[in-house]
C-alpha cells in the first residue's frame, strides 16, 4: 500500500498498481477509455492525463497518463489542475471529431461510455466544421452489429477479441486517421466470446444485434439479478425486461465467477423465452395434480430446473418416489463427482482457474461444454510470463509491455482430449484419444506425481511432463467433466489432484441445476423407469433428450395420467395430459447450483402473465421462495447454506425494496393506457427483496441482489467500478453465492480402477459426443440468433475414416453427412451433443458406421 | 392606515377599467406558434417520418405519459413501431419538445380537446402523426447522422467524406 | 312593535336572509371580477344569475364525506351551528315598521350574544376534524373573534348611550334627525372593523388562511357541509351590513322611498363595501391582528364610551 497526494489529499493506494487504477478504486471520477480493468493498460487513448508533482514545492508538475503511472508511494497527483482538465477535454474534442450525429439512433445511447466520459470532460460544443471521416460496415454474425463510423480508436476491441480471447479473425486495418476495426471480409465472428464486445466497447461500434430487434435504452428496462441457465459454470446475468418480453442480456459482474465478460450462447441465448413454442396456458384437467397427493404419482426431476422447483415436487410425490431425471449414466457421474468434491481437493472457482499457473484438462473440450470456464483458462496461461514480467519489472497492469516480454510464451497448458478443441493454439502439449486412454493418461500423471497411486501398465509419452509442470506449478488446477460421459477420465483427475496436495480440482457438468439435483441424492431416471404409479409428473424435462425414444414411449404409456411443467412445448409435453406452463429463467426464482458448488440466487425480472408461474407455485403451496428454501434447508442439511445465497424477501433499504426498475424509468402512465388509463397497481413480489417499480432506495444493495450498475454521471456498464470494494476485485456486500464444498482434510484412498487401453474394432466405431457451443444445449437452441450458429446433425470422423466413408454416412438407421475431424483417434467417431435427432442417445456408445448407400 | 383607503380606492376604479376577458368560445383568443398545447408527430421534409424512436422524449417526461417501442424497416431506418401519448396525463410541460434531437415531437397551439371520456385521451401514432414539417421546416435528421438507410449511402450526409477505401495504399 | 303576523315574519326574513345569502355567491364573484377588470360568471342565465343555481346544485351533489378519524357528532353539529346563530340575530332585526320578527327591549344584547356562540361553531368544526391545520385554524378563530368582541360591544355602547335604549327600533327612530354616524364616527368605524373580523372575511380570514393552513377549520369539510359554513359566513356578512344599517345610518329612514327600500338600499351598499374591501387589502399577520384588537381597537373604543359619556352627561338633560 502507498500513500498517494491526489489534489493535496492523501489517499491509501495499492502500489502494485497504476494511478488510474487506483483513483477509480477510491470512486473519483477519471476518464479513460483505452484501460479496461481486465484488459490493462496500454496508453493509448490519452484521456486518463493527470497532472504529476515532483513534491509538494513542486508547482509546474507533468502530466501523464495514470493509467501509466505506477502509484508509487508519495506521488503526488492533481486531477482538477486546470491544464489537466484542458488537456483531457482537448483530447475528447479530438475523439469527437469523426464521430457521428447518431446518439438517437445508436444502441449505445444512454448507456454509452463515450458520452459519459465526454460529459464528465465538459466538451460540450462541436468546433470541427469539416468533413467527417465514414467507413463501411461489416456483417459480423447474428449476434453484433457493426457501425465503424462511431469508432475512437481506442483498440479496445482488437486487445479484447485477439488478446484475451485468442481470436484471429478481427483485426486493425490500414494507416493514421482511417483506422479500421474489422474482419478481412463480412463474415460470422469466429470467438465464442465475441459477444463482449458489445460492451467493450466504449461507444456505438459493436452492439447487441438481438437487442436491436426490441431495442429499449437502458433507463426504460426493468432488470433484476439472474443467473445464467445455459451451462453449469452458473455465470451472473442481469436480465433487462420491458413491455413483458426479455430485451437483453447483459453480464452480471462476479468477481468469483463470470468477472466482466459471459459467452455468447449466455448473452445471446435468451430469446427462446418469448419463442412461439412457449406454453402459456394450462392443459388438461388441474384436478390431477392435486390427486398426485395421494401417493401414486412418481416425479422426475431436472437439472435445468431451480432446486426450490425440483424439491417441490419431491415434496409433492414423497422422497423415495422423487427421480432425478438425468440418464443413469450422467447420474452416476455426478454421484462421483460429488463424492470426489467431498475429499480433499478445492474445487476452484473461475478468478481461481484464471490465476492458476498450469492447467490440465482431461475430456473435455471446454470451450463448448463451460465455455467461459475456457475464457479463464486462456487468462491462465499468462501466469508464468506475468510473473517472469515481474521479475523485470514490469508491473502486470502495463499489458502491451507484459506481452511484449512475454512473446508467443506461455504458461503449461495440457489438454487430453478426444478431439480438437478451441483452446489447442496455447496448450503446451495436446493429447488425443479415447476416453479411456485419456483416462490412463491421467492415472499415470497420478502415479509419475505420487509412486502410492496406481499406475497403469505403460507410463503414457508425455505423463512426466505433465506431472512435472503440475509439481513445479503454485496454483495448479486439473479440469475433467461429465461430457465423454466416462468415470474413469473424473477418477483419474482426482488421482492428480490428490497426488499434488493443492491441486484445484474443476469439473464441468452439463447442466445449470445438474450439481444442485445431484446433491439432492434422487435415484435417476433409470430407476424412474422401473418405478410403479398411476401418475406421472415430469417437471421442465423433455424425457426424449434423456434416453432413446422407444424407452420412453414404453415407458410413459405405463402411466395413467402423465403431468408435465415446462416453459416450452416439446416431445415430451405432447404426451402429457396435463401440461401446465412454467416460468422461464426471466419469469421465475430459484437457487441454482453451479459446478463449482456454488449455490446462487436468481430473481425474475417479470411478473408473468396467467398462469404461467414458477414451478415451485404450482407444485407447493408456499407463501413464498423464502418458505421453500427454509423447507430445503431443514429437509436436506448438505444444502442448508443455501439460505445464504441471497438476501432474503423481508431484506429492506430505508424500510422500502430494492427497485428493479432505474429511476428514469419512462412511460409509466402510457405503456397500458391502451388498456386501461387507470395505471395498475405494480405486482408484489413475496419471492425476492426486489419490487417490480422505479420507487426504492438510491443506496446500492448487497451483491447478490444488485439488479444493474448504475451510479450518477456513470451510464454505461462501467458503473460497476463503483460498486466494486476495488477495480476488479469482489463487490461491496460480498461475492454472490455461497461455496457449498470445501477442501476436507486429510488424504483419500486412491481409485484403482483403471481401464484397459482403447482397441478399436472392425466396423464398431465408438461414438463419442462433441458439444457445441450453439445448439447443443436445449433452452438456447431455440434462440433465432443461436440457432444460425447451431450445426446440423453430423458425424465426424478422422481422415482416413472419412475417405472411406465418402460424403454421408450411415448409422442407428439415419443418414448424417459426414465432417472430417482429423484429430480423432482411429475407431473413435464423434456426433455433435444434443442435436436433433441423436438427442436421446446414452453416450459414447459403440455402433457400426457404413457409408451411406 | 392611508395607504389602506388609497387601495381600495384605486381597487374600486377598477370597476371603470376595460375588461381583459376574452369571450372564449364566442371569441377565440391569439395562439403564439409557439404555444405549448397538443402534441403532434412531425414529417420531414421529404415526407418521411422524423421521429426515430430514440426515447428521449419518454425519459423528459416528468409525468411517464410517452410509451413508444423503436424498430427498423428493411434499410435500417429506425421509426416507432408504436407511439403513445396518453393526454389524459400530459402536463404540456414542453420538455418532450426540447429532448427531441430530430424535430419531431412538438406542441402546437391547439387546446381543444376536451373528451368525456378518458381512454379517448390516449392517442396512438396515427392519431399524433401530421402530413407536414411543423414549425421546422428544412430539417431532416437522417441528412446529418452517420448511419445508412435506404436512399442514404455511407458519407452521404452533410459534411461526410466519401467512405474510406480500407485497400489503398495512399496515405 | 312585534310583527302582527309572527310566522309570516320569520318566514320573510328566513327566506329573505337565505337568498340574499345564496346570491352573495353570484354577487361576490361578479364584484371580484369588476373590481378585477373581468367580466365574472355570466354564461348561465341572464347575467350569469343561475350561476347560484348551478353552484348549490353541484354542492348538494357532492360527496359528503366525513373523515374516518373525525369525532362525527361535533363534525356533523358544527356547521349547524353558526347558521343557526346568525339567523336567531335576525329575530331582533328591524327591517322596516312592522317588518320585525320579535322587538325585544335588550335586541343589541340579543345580537351581541348570537354572535358569540357563533365561535362555538368554529372551534368545535376544527376540533372535530381531527386535523392539525384545522385545529390551528379553529384557535386562531377563537382568539381572533373573542378578542374583536370585546371592542365590537364596547364600539356600541356609545350608540346605545345616545339613544337610551338596547332596543333596536327605539335606536332606529332616534336616529329620524341625525344618523348616528355622526356623532358616533368612531364607534361606527371600530364597528366596521370589527364586523369584518366577525364574519372572518379577508383581509381577517386568518382561520381559513388557504396560503398557511389549506381552508383552516373546515379543511376536512366538503359537500353541504362546507356549504353550511359558506352560508353561514355570507349570513354574517348580510347581518352585519343590516347592523351597521340600523345602528348607524338610519335603518329604513329615508325620504321618498318605501322604507323597505331604504333598508336594502342601505344593507346593500355596506355588502358592496364588504366585497370591495376584500378585493383590496392582504391579509395581516396573526400577531398584527391581536396587537390591534388589544392595543388600539379596545383603548380607542373605551375612550368613544367615555367621550360620548361625558357629552350626554353634559348635555344629557
Amino acid at each position: 500500500m502507498a500513500t498517494v497526494y491526489v489534489d493535496n489529499r492523501p489517499y491509501t493506494m495499492d502500489d502494485r498498481q497504476n494511478l488510474l487504477y487506483g483513483c477509480l478504486s477510491l470512486k473519483m471520477n477519471l476518464p479513460y477509455f483505452c484501460w479496461h480493468p481486465a484488459l490493462g493498460s496500454v496508453g493509448a487513448c490519452r484521456q486518463c492525463a493527470v497532472k504529476q508533482y515532483k513534491d509538494e514545492n513542486d508547482q509546474g508538475g507533468k502530466i501523464v497518463m495514470a493509467c501509466m503511472t505506477p502509484a508509487a508511494e508519495g506521488t503526488r497527483i492533481s486531477i482538477e489542475d486546470p491544464e489537466a482538465v484542458a488537456f483531457r477535454r482537448a483530447v475528447i474534442e479530438g475523439l469527437m471529431l469523426n464521430h457521428p450525429h447518431d446518439c438517437p439512433v445508436c444502441d449505445e445511447g444512454g448507456e454509452c461510455h463515450l458520452q459519459d466520459m465526454t460529459v464528465m470532460t465538459g466538451h460540450d460544443y462541436r468546433r470541427y466544421r469539416f468533413e467527417k471521416r465514414t467507413f463501411r460496415n461489416q456483417y459480423l454474425g447474428p449476434l453484433l452489429n457493426h457501425e465503424m463510423n462511431r469508432c475512437i480508436q481506442c483498440y479496445r476491441c482488437v486487445r479484447y477479441y485477439r488478446e484475451y480471447c485468442g481470436g484471429g479473425d478481427l483485426h486493425a486495418f490500414s494507416i493514421n486517421h482511417t483506422v479500421y476495426f474489422g474482419r478481412d471480409k463480412d463474415g460470422v465472428l469466429e470467438n465464442e466470446f465475441a459477444g463482449n464486445l458489445a460492451e467493450v466497447c466504449p461507444t456505438g461500434v459493436f452492439t447487441d444485434r438481438t437487442a436491436k430487434q426490441h431495442y429499449t435504452r437502458k433507463w426504460d428496462l426493468q432488470m433484476a439479478p439472474s443467473l445464467c441457465v445455459h451451462c453449469g459454470v452458473g455465470c451472473g446475468t442481469t436480465v433487462a425486461e420491458r413491455y413483458g418480453s426479455v430485451r437483453r442480456i447483459v453480464n452480471r459482474y462476479n468477481s468469483e465467477v463470470n468477472g466482466y465478460f459471459l459467452c455468447d450462447r449466455g448473452r445471446y441465448g435468451y430469446e427462446f423465452a418469448d419463442s412461439e413454442r412457449r406454453i402459456r396456458e394450462a392443459r388438461g384437467n388441474i384436478e390431477l395434480l392435486k390427486a398426485a397427493r395421494g401417493g401414486s404419482a412418481i416425479g422426475i426431476g431436472s437439472p435445468r430446473a431451480s432446486l426450490e422447483s425440483n424439491f417441490a415436487l419431491r415434496r409433492l410425490v414423497g422422497p423415495e418416489r422423487f427421480y432425478a431425471g438425468m440418464a443413469p449414466r450422467e447420474a452416476r457421474l455426478l454421484a462421483l463427482i460429488l463424492e470426489i468434491l467431498r475429499g480433499p481437493a478445492r474445487t476452484p472457482s473461475l478468478r481461481e482457474i484464471e490465476e492458476s499457473d498450469a492447467v490440465l484438462m482431461l475430456g473435455e473440450d471446454l470451450t463448448n461444454s463451460a465455455p467461459r470456464m475456457a475464457l479463464s483458462v486462456r487468462q491462465s496461461v499468462r501466469q508464468k510470463t506475468l510473473a517472469g514480467a515481474e521479475r523485470l519489472r514490469i508491473p502486470r497492469w502495463m499489458d502491451h509491455a507484459v506481452r511484449e516480454f512475454a512473446q508467443s510464451d506461455h504458461g503449461p497448458l495440457f489438454i487430453a482430449s478426444a478431439g480438437a478443441t478451441r483452446l489447442d493454439d496455447i496448450a503446451t502439449r495436446t493429447f488425443r484419444g479415447a476416453p479411456r486412454d485419456l483416462a490412463r493418461l491421467g492415472f499415470a500423471v497420478a502415479h509419475v506425481l505420487d509412486a502410492r497411486a496406481p499406475a497403469p501398465h505403460e507410463i503414457p509419452d508425455g505423463a512426466s511432463e505433465i506431472a512435472g509442470a503440475l509439481k513445479e506449478a503454485a496454483r495448479p488446477v486439473v479440469i475433467a467433466g461429465a461430457t465423454l460421459g466416462s468415470s474413469s477420465i473424473l477418477r483419474a483427475a482426482a488421482n492428480i489432484a490428490w497426488a499434488r496436495p493443492g491441486t484445484g480440482l474443476a469439473f464441468v457438468v452439463p447442466e445449470a441445476n445438474s450439481m444442485g439435483l445431484a446433491l439432492m441424492g434422487a435415484p435417476a431416471l433409470g430407476a424412474a423407469m422401473q418405478a410403479d404409479g398411476d401418475t406421472l409428473i415430469v417437471l421442465e424435462n423433455d424425457l426424449y433428450r434423456r434416453a432413446p425414444a422407444e424407452e420412453v414411449d414404453r415407458f410413459l404409456a405405463r402411466f395413467r395420467h402423465i403431468v408435465a411443467l415446462d416453459s416450452l412445448g416439446n416431445a415430451t409435453t405432447q404426451k402429457a395430459e396435463l401440461v401446465l406452463p412454467a416460468a422461464t429463467f426471466a419469469e421465475g426464482s430459484g437457487t441454482f447450483i453451479s459446478s463449482e458448488g456454488r449455490a446462487q440466487r436468481a430473481f425474475r425480472v417479470l411478473a408473468p402473465p396467467a398462469p404461467i408461474q414458477d414451478s415451485w407455485r404450482w407444485l407447493a403451496n408456499w407463501g413464498g421462495l423464502d418458505e421453500g428454501i427454509a423447507e430445503i434447508a431443514a429437509a436436506l442439511p448438505q444444502l442448508a447454506a443455501i439460505t445464504r445465497a441471497a438476501p432474503g424477501e423481508e431484506f429492506r433499504i430505508a424500510g422500502q425494496k430494492i427497485p428493479r426498475e432505474p429511476h428514469r424509468y419512462s412511460g409509466r402512465t402510457a405503456m397500458l393506457a391502451q388498456i386501461s388509463v387507470h395505471e395498475p397497481k405494480p405486482p408484489a413480489d413475496p419471492d425476492a427483496p426486489l419490487s417490480f417499480s422505479m420507487e426504492g432506495s438510491p443506496d446500492p444493495p448487497p451483491a447478490a441482489v444488485t439488479p444493474f450498475f448504475w451510479t450518477p454521471g456513470w451510464n454505461s456498464y462501467q458503473a460497476v467500478n463503483k460498486f466494486q470494494e476495488e477495480i476488479a476485485g469482489p463487490l461491496r456486500g460480498g461475492v454472490p453465492g455461497v461455496r457449498l464444498f470445501e477442501p476436507v482434510e486429510g488424504a483419500r484412498e486412491f481409485f484403482a480402477e483403471i481401464p484397459q487401453p482403447f482397441e478399436p474394432r472392425e466396423g464398431e466405431w465408438l461414438v463419442v459426443p462433441i458439444p457445441h457451443i450453439f445448439g447443443s444445449e436445449e433452452l438456447s437452441r431455440e434462440s433465432p440468433a443461436i440457432a444460425e450458429l447451431a450445426p446440423p446433425a453430423y458425424v465426424a470422423v478422422n481422415r482416413a475414416a472419412a475417405d472411406q466413408f465418402g460424403p454421408e454416412a450411415e448409422m442407428l438407421g439415419r443418414r448424417v453427412p459426414v465432417r472430417v475431424a482429423s484429430e480423432l483417434p482411429d475407431g473413435v467417431a464423434a456426433i455433435p451433443a444434443g442435436i436433433p435427432p441423436f438427442e436421446g442417445l446414452e453416450l459414447p456408445l459403440r455402433t457400426p458406421i457404413r457409408r451411406a448407400s | 392606515m392611508f395607504s389602506l383607503l388609497e387601495t381600495i380606492w384605486r381597487v374600486f376604479l377598477h370597476a371603470f377599467h376595460k375588461r381583459v376577458t376574452i369571450q372564449y368560445p364566442d371569441q377565440k383568443p391569439y395562439l403564439a406558434p409557439r404555444w405549448r398545447g397538443r402534441i403532434i408527430l412531425s414529417r420531414d421534409p421529404d415526407g418521411g417520418e422524423r421521429c426515430v424512436a430514440c426515447y428521449l422524449c419518454a425519459i423528459a417526461c416528468p409525468v411517464d405519459c410517452i410509451a413508444l417501442q423503436a424498430t427498423e424497416d428493411d434499410t435500417g431506418r429506425r421509426y416507432p413501431a408504436f407511439f403513445r401519448i396518453n393526454f389524459s396525463r400530459c402536463i404540456f410541460c414542453g420538455y418532450c419538445e426540447d429532448a427531441c434531437p430530430t424535430y419531431a415531437i412538438q406542441l402546437t397551439p391547439d387546446f381543444e380537446m376536451g373528451e368525456y371520456r378518458r381512454p379517448n385521451l390516449v392517442y396512438e401514432k396515427e392519431d399524433l402523426l401530421i402530413n407536414g414539417p411543423g414549425k421546422y421546416p428544412g430539417y431532416n435528421f437522417w441528412r446529418v447522422a452517420g448511419v445508412k438507410i435506404g436512399g442514404k449511402d455511407k458519407g452521404e450526409a452533410q459534411n461526410e467524406g466519401r467512405p474510406v477505401d480500407l485497400h489503398t495504399l495512399l496515405p | 312593535m312585534t310583527s302582527p303576523y309572527p310566522f309570516a315574519a320569520i318566514f320573510g326574513v328566513l327566506i329573505v336572509a337565505l337568498t340574499i345569502a345564496a346570491g352573495l355567491i353570484w354577487l361576490e364573484r361578479r364584484l371580484l371580477a369588476l373590481f378585477q377588470d373581468r367580466y365574472g360568471p355570466n354564461r348561465a342565465g341572464p347575467f350569469g344569475l343561475l350561476q347560484v343555481l348551478a353552484d348549490m346544485i353541484k354542492i348538494f351533489l357532492k360527496e359528503d364525506w366525513i373523515p374516518p378519524f373525525a369525532d362525527r357528532t361535533v363534525f356533523v353539529l358544527a356547521p349547524a351551528v353558526i347558521v343557526v346563530a346568525v339567523l336567531l340575530s335576525f329575530a331582533v332585526l328591524p327591517i322596516a315598521p312592522g317588518i320585525i320578527v320579535s322587538d325585544l327591549n335588550i335586541g343589541l344584547l340579543w345580537v351581541l350574544a348570537m354572535s358569540s356562540l357563533g365561535v362555538y361553531s368554529i372551534v368545535l368544526g376544527g376540533w372535530a376534524s381531527d386535523n392539525k391545520y384545522s385545529l390551528l385554524g379553529a384557535m386562531r378563530a377563537s382568539a381572533q373573534m373573542l378578542s374583536y368582541e370585546v371592542f365590537m360591544g364596547l364600539s356600541l355602547m356609545g350608540v346605545v348611550l345616545l339613544a337610551g335604549s338596547f332596543d333596536l327600533v327605539h335606536i332606529v327612530e332616534a336616529q329620524r334627525h341625525l344618523w348616528f354616524v355622526i356623532p358616533q364616527f368612531l364607534g361606527f368605524v371600530l364597528f366596521l372593523i370589527a364586523g369584518l373580523a366577525e364574519t372572518r372575511r379577508i383581509p381577517f380570514d386568518l382561520p381559513e388562511a388557504e396560503s398557511e393552513l389549506i381552508a383552516g377549520f373546515h379543511s376536512e369539510y366538503s359537500g353541504m357541509k362546507f356549504g353550511m359554513f359558506f352560508v353561514g359566513e355570507y349570513l354574517g356578512v348580510v347581518l352585519i351590513s343590516s347592523l351597521i344599517t340600523v345602528l348607524f345610518f338610519g335603518g329604513w329612514l329615508g325620504p321618498l322611498l318605501p322604507p323597505l327600500l331604504w333598508f336594502f338600499i342601505k344593507m346593500f351598499a355596506f355588502i358592496c363595501f364588504f366585497i370591495l374591501v376584500r378585493a383590496s387589502l392582504p391579509r395581516p399577520r396573526f400577531d398584527q391582528l391581536m396587537a390591534w384588537a388589544w392595543k388600539i381597537m379596545l383603548p380607542l373604543a373605551l375612550a368613544n364610551l367615555m367621550v360620548t359619556g361625558a357629552v350626554v352627561l353634559a348635555w344629557g338633560k
